[in-house]
């Protein structure tokens, strides 16, 4: 069962609180954009085994959206930080490199 | 002025807690920004009470207030006054970025009552209910349902749902609360 703290309320909230919104920090393509950036920001999705950034909302709870850092293979939770950032914080990071000294890096 | 009705007009049940929808009861949600004076001020006049923190409820003269998100109160109040309440306080926040809303008749609430009431809604939810304490309220569900909760004392627990789903409240609380059904 994967438990994260919702960073708004919080509270620890188990999975079946929340609702899984796919990979974060996208970026968004859409008018004037390429065919191929089109269908890269519609279609193509990391899915890594190992480190992973999600987006995630409370949905039971506040309502609101926001980030989880976690491990895919292991389902441990690194971090959940604010929705209002196009890019994971260094805290973040930092917090992920402390369990994996080699791990390559966000993007 | 129709004659006004809670969902399920006050029906209990007596298990190892007792169930007992609460009747009428005027519930506000009040929307902005919970760090201004303006809301501060409203929140007082409307309730008495002091502005919750995180995940807290507070309680003054006139009712109680949720916190149920960073932008989000809940006003437990009278259902008589939640109408002139809700004028008041849209008043005294003038031209400041916010909503207040009159929701008493869109959710019902139920009291558990008894020394196992953190128990009974144990059953129900994925929340922890041993860590709530009086003063606490938990946004989260029960079975399939969006529900919150707090406690007004030890053995008693307060429980808002939709309205629009309050037989299925019941039934669920009243079934978590039969006798037998004791964990501890
Ligand atoms: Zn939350």
């Amino acid at each position: 069962m994967l438990i994260l703290e919702c960073p708004y309320c919080g509270v620890m909230a188990d999975e079946t609180d929340l609702h899984g919104g796919g990979e974060a920090h996208l970026k968004r393509f859409g008018p004037g954009s390429s065919d191929d950036e089109f269908e890269t920001y519609l279609f193509h999705r990391k899915n890594p085994k190992g480190v992973h950034f999600e987006r995630w909302r409370h949905v039971s709870g506040c309502g609101k959206w926001f980030h989880a850092a976690r491990n895919t293979m292991t389902l441990e939770v690194y971090a959940t930080y604010s929705a209002q950032t196009t890019e994971p914080p260094q805290d973040v990071i930092d917090a992920v490199k402390a369990k994996h000294p080699d791990w390559e890096g966000y993007k | 002025m129709s004659n006004a009705v809670s969902a399920l007009q006050g029906a209990s049940f007596d298990g190892y807690c007792k169930v007992e929808e609460a009747g009428l009861t005027g519930m506000i949600t009040l929307r902005g920004d919970l760090a201004s004076k303006g809301v501060a001020k409203a929140v007082k006049a409307a309730t008495g009470a002091a502005m919750p923190g995180q995940g807290e409820v507070t309680e003054g003269a006139k009712g109680r207030v949720g916190w149920m998100s960073p932008d989000e109160l809940l006003l437990i109040v009278d259902h008589a006054e939640a109408a002139a309440i809700v004028e008041a306080a849209a008043k005294s926040l003038g031209d400041e970025h916010s909503l207040v809303v009159n929701v008493s008749d869109a959710r019902a609430v139920y009291r558990v009552k008894g020394a196992a009431c953190r128990e009974v809604i144990a059953k129900l939810t994925p929340a922890d209910t041993s860590v709530m304490q009086p003063g606490m309220l938990r946004r989260t569900r029960i079975a399939q349902i969006p529900a919150a909760f707090y406690l007004e004392d030890d053995e008693t627990a307060v429980l808002v749902c939709f309205r629009s789903v309050a037989q299925y409240a019941f039934d669920l609380l009243k079934d978590a609360a039969k006798p037998g059904g004791e964990v501890w």
